[in-house]
């Protein structure tokens, strides 16, 4: 009986003993940053560049300036397969190990984490996904969505084809995949079609209809819209272009949300696809800098899963823009609180206070990269300006100037929506901002 | 009032009025009939000669078509990459055999049924493994395939017929007929269905059973990589492949587990109503029907016949 005590109290010491010693050497030697990507599934072919990308960026700090101020970052992944279940497993198998921000890639994902940030403090950011409402940042302090939100893009994109011979009295497609990413927009399309006199078609996709889309673009094909707009993701993508091109619909006519522009998207229909637009709000190509930095520094050693050729890919250069998004708040924290190993809650002031100028952007080695980003209090999107590209048939161009938001109309409905969202939330956490 | 105009009036005006849209329509749903036909064929094989429900039919489509473009890609030619395939599945069926199959002869159904979703899963990880997760181009002109398609213009309109999906009708007619043959006029077909009929008489009668399975395995990894190399060519080779297999259920709800008729008759049952619902009366229903309406069609033929449409009637005495 006293052998089985004195086992038990050796085990504790020595667990103990061992959070003793580990605890300090990660926690004040590293940031650790995990990372909710998916490399397996029916979304992978998307989700894979991002995560090299993103992964890609982090490695080129630790390797070529030894971390931020000093501190090495210390980044994990954790498979999520773009399922909401299994994202929250993850941030719930990694937010105790001092984790400072969350990148969940995918709207239902950050749908679940929305709550649970400022209960844990660390905050969520859904660059260019998720919730639209949460750029409004009294009510949401704990989630970022810089540098534009679904709502911001739609109504550039409507802004864009109004240039493009007007919108008034034409009929606008909008196919999407019908879950709750390619939901968001609905409620700002509706709006506008009301305010601006178009009419919408919808087509919704299902996740099992992803690669079998021909009845939904014979619904198109009757209708005939005179502009197609894409929320897609994933499978649906490259179908759905090779679909548009086999009952003739013009190419140039056609828009993709900035996640349905990946090079994977437009590939499979190869020249076919000559004209399809999308949206994006970073540059593409590796003729970057900090690209060519990367390609040196991680991928030509080894320290990458993503191929050379991969590199500067759209999705790719997401990845990479998503990477050096959090990268600048981690300074901005730095900067702020006087810390080199910082926090949740220092990383949630770090992404309130971020602002990436054009000097910036140089500075890193992305001169022209993106549109310069200004987070504050009030708005947690940041920059909001798009362009549209186009693709060649090889590659993508730029054939739009930025384009900003239709903001007077886009922030009161933001602020609508972010007031329906507390309203039955009682002791929901928000600010003031003066 | 307007509901009723809806359904019971509009869909018809639209059909008479513009005939093209409607041939296109039916069309459409043909060829996606024959390609679910040729997933459900896949399903039925199994079922017949071991009682077993295959989970893994779907990500043995999408395991045939990563390995044909993962050997392309090695530089293997596009023809000898398609043997090797073909040996690949073999490989695959021997060792399913010997490795799930075997040691769990005589057991409950259910527990064979389980095994196969384990070994989807682990085909998943290994194709994963070895392919990696990114969506493959389909090599469909270095097979010889075609890639362009015939405009017809006719009844005031157009009639576009992409070759791929000719192509992949005749493939998947030619299949099902050789099959039929195969397992109706030769010794090896016959002795398959004796093993369907009953295991412990078949095999009393000299008919090896591992033999048979490595067979109807072997066939229905062949049938696999025939539509995955179809619907590849149609959209592109990923993981997403293994979510189109989930159509061939309706199709075995319809047309029985153990017919081959009834795979060929359910598939085209299937594709022909869920095109022309979601096409005419999906609209109406805020769209996306095509999810749920095949079960549903499936549905409305098991209260008339239970066993699907050749299913065999079960009797039993008490």
């Amino acid at each position: 009986m006293r052998l089985k005590y004195l086992a038990l109290a050796a085990g504790a010491a020595a667990m103990m003993a061992g959070s003793l010693v580990t605890v300090p050497a990660s926690a004040q030697d590293k940031i650790y940053i995990p990372l909710l990507t998916y490399r397996t599934g029916p979304f992978a072919g998307s989700g894979t560049v991002i995560a090299d990308g993103l992964h890609d960026y982090f490695t080129l700090l630790n390797e070529r300036d030894g971390g931020i101020g000093g501190v090495k970052l210390e980044v994990e992944e954790c498979e999520t397969g773009y399922n909401a279940q299994k994202g929250v497993e993850c941030y719930e198998k990694t937010k105790g190990k001092g984790a400072i921000v969350y990148n969940p890639y995918s709207t239902g994902i950050t749908l679940q984490l929305i709550p649970k940030a400022p209960v844990d403090k660390i905050p969520v950011l859904s660059m260019g996904y998720g919730l639209s409402a949460t750029a409004v940042g009294e009510k949401f302090p704990w989630t970022f969505n810089a540098p534009a939100t679904y709502w911001s893009q739609m109504s550039a994109i409507i802004k864009y084809i109004d240039t493009q011979g007007g919108v008034k009295g034409k009929k606008i497609g909008f196919i999407y995949l019908d879950v709750g990413y390619g939901r968001e927009p609905i409620p700002i399309l509706e709006e506008l079609s009301k305010e601006m006199g178009f009419s919408v078609l919808k087509v919704p996709v299902g996740v099992k209809e992803m690669q079998n889309q021909s009845s939904h673009w014979l619904q198109v094909r009757k209708e005939r819209p005179d502009w197609m707009i894409m929320w897609g993701w994933g499978a649906m993508n490259p179908t759905a272009i090779k679909e548009a091109v086999k009952i003739r619909y013009p190419m140039d006519k056609f828009i993709g949300v900035w996640w349905s522009g990946g090079n994977v998207d437009v590939r499979p229909a190869g020249k076919t696809a000559k004209g399809y637009l999308s949206a994006n709000f970073h540059g593409t190509g590796a003729n970057f800098p900090a690209i060519q930095d990367i390609l040196k520094h991680v991928v030509d050693k080894g320290l990458s899963q993503a191929k050379r050729e991969t590199v500067g890919d759209n999705f790719y250069n997401r990845g990479v823009m998503n990477a050096v998004v959090t990268a600048e708040a981690i300074r901005t924290a730095q900067k702020l609180t006087g810390k080199k190993v910082i926090n949740g809650e220092d990383m949630r002031k770090g992404l309130e206070n971020l602002d990436i100028t054009a000097e910036r952007l140089k500075e890193i080695g992305f001169d022209g990269f993106t549109n310069p980003i200004k987070v504050t209090c009030k708005d947690h999107a940041g920059a909001h300006a798009i362009y549209i590209q186009q693709w060649d048939g090889e590659s993508w161009s730029k054939v739009s100037d930025w384009i900003e938001p239709m903001r007077d109309r886009v922030r009161p409905k933001l602020e609508a929506a972010a007031n329906a969202y507390v309203k039955d939330k009682p002791g929901w956490q928000t600010q003031s901002c003066s | 009032m307007e509901i009723l105009f809806n359904i019971f009036i509009q869909p018809f005006i639209e059909m008479f009025t513009a005939p093209d849209l409607l041939i296109q329509v039916l069309w459409e749903g043909f060829v996606s009939g024959t390609l679910y036909a040729l997933i459900a064929l896949g399903f039925v094989l199994i079922f017949k000669a071991s009682g077993v429900f295959n989970f893994a039919q779907g990500i043995m489509v999408v395991f045939g078509a990563l390995s044909l473009v993962g050997l392309y890609s090695l530089g293997v030619p596009a023809y000898v990459a398609l043997a090797l395939c073909i040996l690949i599945m073999f490989l695959l069926a021997a060792t399913v055999e010997r490795f799930v199959m075997r040691p769990l002869v005589n057991q409950e159904p259910i527990i064979l049924f389980m095994a196969t979703i384990g070994l989807t899963f682990f085909l998943i990880g290994f194709g994963e493994f070895v392919f990696g997760g990114e969506p493959k181009l389909m090599i469909t002109e270095e097979l010889g395939l075609p890639t362009g398609s015939y405009d017809i213009e006719a009844f005031g309109g157009l009639i576009i017929l992409q070759q791929i999906d000719i192509s992949a009708a005749l493939i998947a007619g030619a299949m099902v007929a050789a099959l039929a043959v195969f397992f109706n006029k030769t010794r090896i077909g016959r002795a398959l269905r004796a093993v369907a009929d009953d295991h412990q008489a078949a095999m009393s009668v000299g008919i090896t059973l591992q033999q048979i399975w490595v067979i109807v395995w072997f066939a229905a990894g062949i049938v696999a990589l025939a539509t995955g190399i179809m619907w590849g060519a149609r959209s592109d080779v990923s993981f997403a492949l293994q979510i189109i297999a989930l159509k061939a259920l309706p199709v075995l709800i319809l047309g029985g587990l153990t017919s081959i008729p009834g795979a060929i008759v359910g598939g085209l049952i299937i594709g022909l109503s869920e095109k022309m619902l979601e096409f005419y009366w999906g609209p109406m229903l805020g769209g996306s029907i095509e999810s749920w309406v095949p079960y549903f069609v499936a549905l409305i033929f098991l209260w008339f016949m239970p066993q699907g449409l050749f299913g065999e009637r079960i009797i039993e005495r008490v």
